[in-house]
């Protein structure tokens, strides 16, 4: 069963958001790398671009397939996370914590609560 | 309804994450594609390949007919011996890629899985000389252990000197008191072995192979490693690399092709072919940066398409993409620069020979 932790909200995308004042973390969810299993590649957005909730803003390649990573958030880019560039399969062992993947500077702080919640998340994920 | 190979349950235990594949419910993948690929590389591994298709072929005229539909030399085969073929269409479209066992007393066809309906249906349209042909498939069940330490953990199991056993050679011997086909040969590139046994003691040969490699840290493999295997070594796909629209010349399976043995099906196709030069090939690429060539993707050179991807991913032992597809002969050659249009285009360049030069088969 894929993990799906409090406290954090999720996207239909299979992405997750992390909130601390003005400063999302985000990254992909349990059960989004257990589905791809595998991960090779990892291409965040650069530090400095301004994204908008549900752009196609990066890529995630496993062996066996490619998916985009869609912002959660809309905001400036401020961070990524360089560990998980160099070695993805942090993804695959820790996808709430190590392997984050950027932060963002949130300018709509109000689309965080439009977000699912876990238990929104369990649903979604219960029908596939 | 979809079928279980006799491991399935074995499946289950195992952990596997299974799928649906031709009609079969197969392990996707067990602890994960890199680590059980890593596993065949450098120790050893178990595939239940029994979805594979088993056509047996009887009577005296079975070697002059499995000539005529495959295009390698059959009569060139001794008693158990093996080759890897394919059967055409008379257009030189390839029905399947397959393996070829001259047995006593019969010849032993393995086609690809989502192919043994149809090859055994084609097989039975052009049947000629005095033969019988006879689908086996759903009676035996089929293991490959694969890997450097095969021979190591096969030997405490098996009476019959494997040392004495050849790549591409087969012995009917036995394991346990369990009559068995068993062969030097495999799809992975490595050192290995396939088991053909009656599918009731499927279970039982399986226990008593990973008790014979637990001190070699054997494990079970699923198909996607089994994918990645193969890749690395360039081996063709049936589906991916080779289909209907394919010949064997342009997908770089001319040295299974023997023209001059006499007449099979197709030969005519490809000696016309053959004369009027081939237009495309088969060929493979490494990523040159970051990106990975995935099947279906269209190939560039500047800003002419020259041809498309049929298998792409990324390559475990490399730690790169790389990728076959055809493409236009003038692009053919080692060296050539090419662009795979990804969403971010992928620049891969034209290399000879497997991806993965360290393969430990015989």
């Amino acid at each position: 069963m894929a993990n799906i932790i409090e406290g954090i909200r999720y996207t239909k995308e299979h992405e997750w958001a992390k909130i601390e004042g003005d400063i999302a973390i985000t990254g992909i969810t349990d059960y989004a790398q257990s589905e791809l299993s595998d991960i090779v590649m990892v291409e965040p957005p650069k530090i400095g671009r301004k994204i908008k909730a549900n752009e196609a803003v990066g890529t995630i390649e496993a062996v066996k397939a490619v998916s985009d990573l869609y912002a959660p958030l809309s905001g400036e880019v401020i961070e990524v996370n360089e560990k998980v560039i160099k070695d993805p399969s942090i993804i695959n062992k820790d996808p709430y914590n190590e392997g984050w993947l950027y932060k963002i500077k949130v300018t709509e702080p109000s689309e965080y609560d439009t977000l699912l919640t876990s238990e929104q998340y369990k649903a979604l994920i219960a029908g596939h | 309804m979809l079928k279980k190979t006799p491991f399935y349950e074995m499946h289950i235990k195992n952990g596997a994450k299974i799928v649906e594949f031709a009609n079969f419910l197969m392990p996707l993948q067990f602890e994960g594609i890199i680590p059980e690929h890593l596993t065949v590389r450098n120790g050893v591994g178990v595939f239940d390949v029994s979805h594979m298709g088993e056509i047996e072929i009887t009577g005296p005229g079975r070697i002059e007919f499995a000539n005529y539909i495959t295009t390698n030399d059959v009569s060139k085969l001794q008693l158990n011996q093996v080759q890897y073929s394919t059967m055409l269409y008379p257009d030189g479209g390839i029905v399947d890629d397959l393996l070829v066992y001259n047995l006593k007393d019969r010849i032993l066809l393995v086609v690809n899985a989502a192919n043994t309906e149809k090859d055994f249906s084609w097989i039975l349209k052009n049947k000629k000389f005095d033969v019988e042909i006879r689908n086996i498939s759903d009676e035996i069940g089929q293991l490959a252990i694969q890997g450097p330490k095969s021979e190591i953990v096969l030997q405490r199991i098996v009476k019959f000197n494997l040392a004495d056993l050849k790549y591409y050679w087969a012995t009917e011997t036995e394991i346990n008191g369990v009559d068995v086909l068993l062969s030097r040969t495999g799809y992975t590139g490595e050192d290995g072995f396939e088991i053909y046994i009656d599918a009731r003691y499927g279970e039982k040969i399986w226990e008593i192979i990973f008790e014979a490699g637990k001190d070699f840290g054997i494990k079970p493999i699923g198909l996607g490693a089994r994918d990645t295997l193969r890749f690395e070594m360039r081996y063709c796909l049936y589906g991916n690399d080779i289909d209907q629209t394919t010949n064997p010349l342009e997908a770089g399976l001319g040295w299974v092709v023997k023209l001059n043995k006499g007449d099979f099906i197709g030969r005519e196709a490809l000696l016309k072919i053959k004369e009027a030069g081939l237009k495309r090939k088969l060929v493979g690429f490494e990523a040159l940066g970051r990106g990975i060539p995935r099947p279906h993707l269209k190939i560039f050179n500047g800003n002419k398409e020259v041809g498309f991807v049929t298998s792409g991913t990324f390559s475990p032992s490399l730690k790169k993409g790389m990728g076959m597809g055809y493409v236009e002969l003038p692009f053919s050659e080692p060296n050539t620069k090419l662009k795979v249009l990804a969403k971010e285009p992928v620049e891969v360049i034209v290399i000879s020979g497997p991806f993965y030069k360290y393969g430990t088969h015989k």
